[in-house]
């Protein structure tokens, strides 16, 4: 049997049928072929497959599609502007050099913009405990803190100028 | 995964009719211990009963010198919810460092407790606060609510629906997490109450207990010297790669004075 899921992706009502066992980030990757969401350790610990559900971060392989009815799900694909302006966070992580494989930086960028909704001032400190659900195999965790600590000022700067 | 129907009922009263009516479906709260599971094919459920969509589970109020926390509120949401730092901040402070953000946005109260994992949060604030479970039938004590490892006084069918935390006088938490999973190996939660103190340990032992010579002590002198000397036997704690048995006992004492300096501090 199949259910049908409405949800918004990235600003689009899309409704999609999918096994009632289907995980968000397979729908999402192999249905809606948006694959910038990543799928790392698939056992809920790495955090490559981070989203937004009604704007919070979750690991999208540790929830069901079937859960995201009717939810607003914001993908990596969905932050950049429609003329390919990138995000200010995903601006940081580039002037910081903050990846290398990137593999983890969908999820790193997902995990540091909800950040910004938490605490928009984060030090260095609670930055690194932020990003404890997001696990970089390049251990190049320096360059993607200094990243997130300039894109959270970069994100506040662009809030400010719009109020 | 294996494959099962999903449910979404609307109402506690659904959702008591379609576990009464199936035996073998399982209710998800946040999924957050169970959809790894079912990845693992570790359980074989023939459906799940999503709680998703009932409004009441869901949220913190302040009900005069109690702090009552629907089943479904997500950790993320104690951590930061204005009233619960203001009147229980060890419960806050617990709640914001389970696991990752991640898992804070999605895991919920009611599903950590039905849940009943040795090394969770939440079983030594429900304990050490002497919170009250209520569930779709009844209401259950905290003392009598953890009975065995992943073991409750849930009956088949019964479903919590809220945790009230009554304020206490003073309270701190305190963990030694693991690394990488940030489950407690050992961790206590001390507190001031109404009805005396008392001291509730999770990751050390099967389930969630109580150290009565800590709480006799603290009550005397409140102060972490006063548990200076008086340890948890090993025999019976919980033992593997990550700490031996003995070395919990020890954490156990070190972690209540951390609670204790906490509460005080």
């Amino acid at each position: 049997m199949a259910l049908s899921v409405s949800m918004t992706v990235n600003g689009k009502a899309v409704t999609v049928s999918v096994a009632e066992n289907a995980l968000l980030v397979d729908v999402l990757r192999q249905t809606l072929n948006l694959t910038g969401t990543h799928v790392g350790c698939d056992t809920s610990q790495c955090g490559a497959c981070t989203v937004h559900v009604n704007g919070r971060s979750v690991k999208s392989c540790t929830m069901l599609a079937a859960q995201a009815d009717g939810a607003e799900v914001t993908t990596i694909e969905g932050l950049a502007a429609a003329d390919g302006t990138l995000h200010p966070m995903q601006a940081a992580f580039k002037e910081h050099h903050g990846l290398q494989c990137g593999f983890c930086t969908p999820g790193m960028v997902m995990s540091a913009t909800d950040l910004a909704r938490v605490n928009p001032t984060a030090s260095e400190d609670e930055i690194r405990e932020w990003l404890e659900g997001n696990i970089c195999r390049c251990t190049g965790y320096h360059n993607i803190v200094k990243a997130v600590k300039d894109g959270l000022g970069a994100m506040s700067a662009t809030r400010q100028a719009a109020e | 995964m294996y494959s099962f129907e999903y449910q979404h009922p609307k109402t506690v009263a659904d959702v008591a009719a379609v576990l009464a009516s199936d035996p073998d479906a399982k209710v998800v709260a946040g999924g957050m211990t169970l959809i790894p599971t079912l990845k693992q094919r570790l359980a074989m459920p023939s459906a799940l009963v999503d709680l998703r969509d009932i409004a009441e589970l869901r949220g913190v109020r302040a009900d005069g010198d109690t702090i009552v926390i629907g089943a479904m509120t997500p950790h993320a949401d104690v951590a930061y919810d204005a009233t619960v730092r203001d009147r229980i901040p060890a419960l806050a402070h617990l709640a914001r460092h389970i696991g990752d953000a991640q898992v804070r946005n999605r895991g919920t109260i009611g599903g950590s407790i039905a849940n009943a994992d040795p090394a969770a949060d939440y079983p030594a604030a429900v304990v050490g606060l002497n919170a009250t479970i209520v569930t779709s039938t009844r209401e259950i004590a905290a003392d009598d609510f953890f009975t065995a490892m992943f073991e409750t006084a849930l009956e088949e069918g019964e479903i919590v629906t809220a945790v009230r935390f009554p304020v206490p006088k003073r309270a701190g938490y305190a963990k030694f997490k693991h690394p990488a999973s940030r489950y407690a190996v050992v961790g206590v939660m001390v507190a001031e109450t109404a009805g005396g103190v008392r001291v509730a340990v999770t990751g050390a032992g099967p389930s969630v207990f109580r150290v009565a010579e800590m709480e006799q002590a603290l009550a005397g002198s409140f102060s972490p010297d006063a548990l200076a000397g008086i340890s948890v036997p090993a025999d019976g704690l919980n033992s593997d790669i990550h700490a031996s048995a003995d070395y919990r006992a020890h954490l156990v004492t070190l972690m209540a004075k951390r609670a204790v300096v906490a509460a005080t501090g």
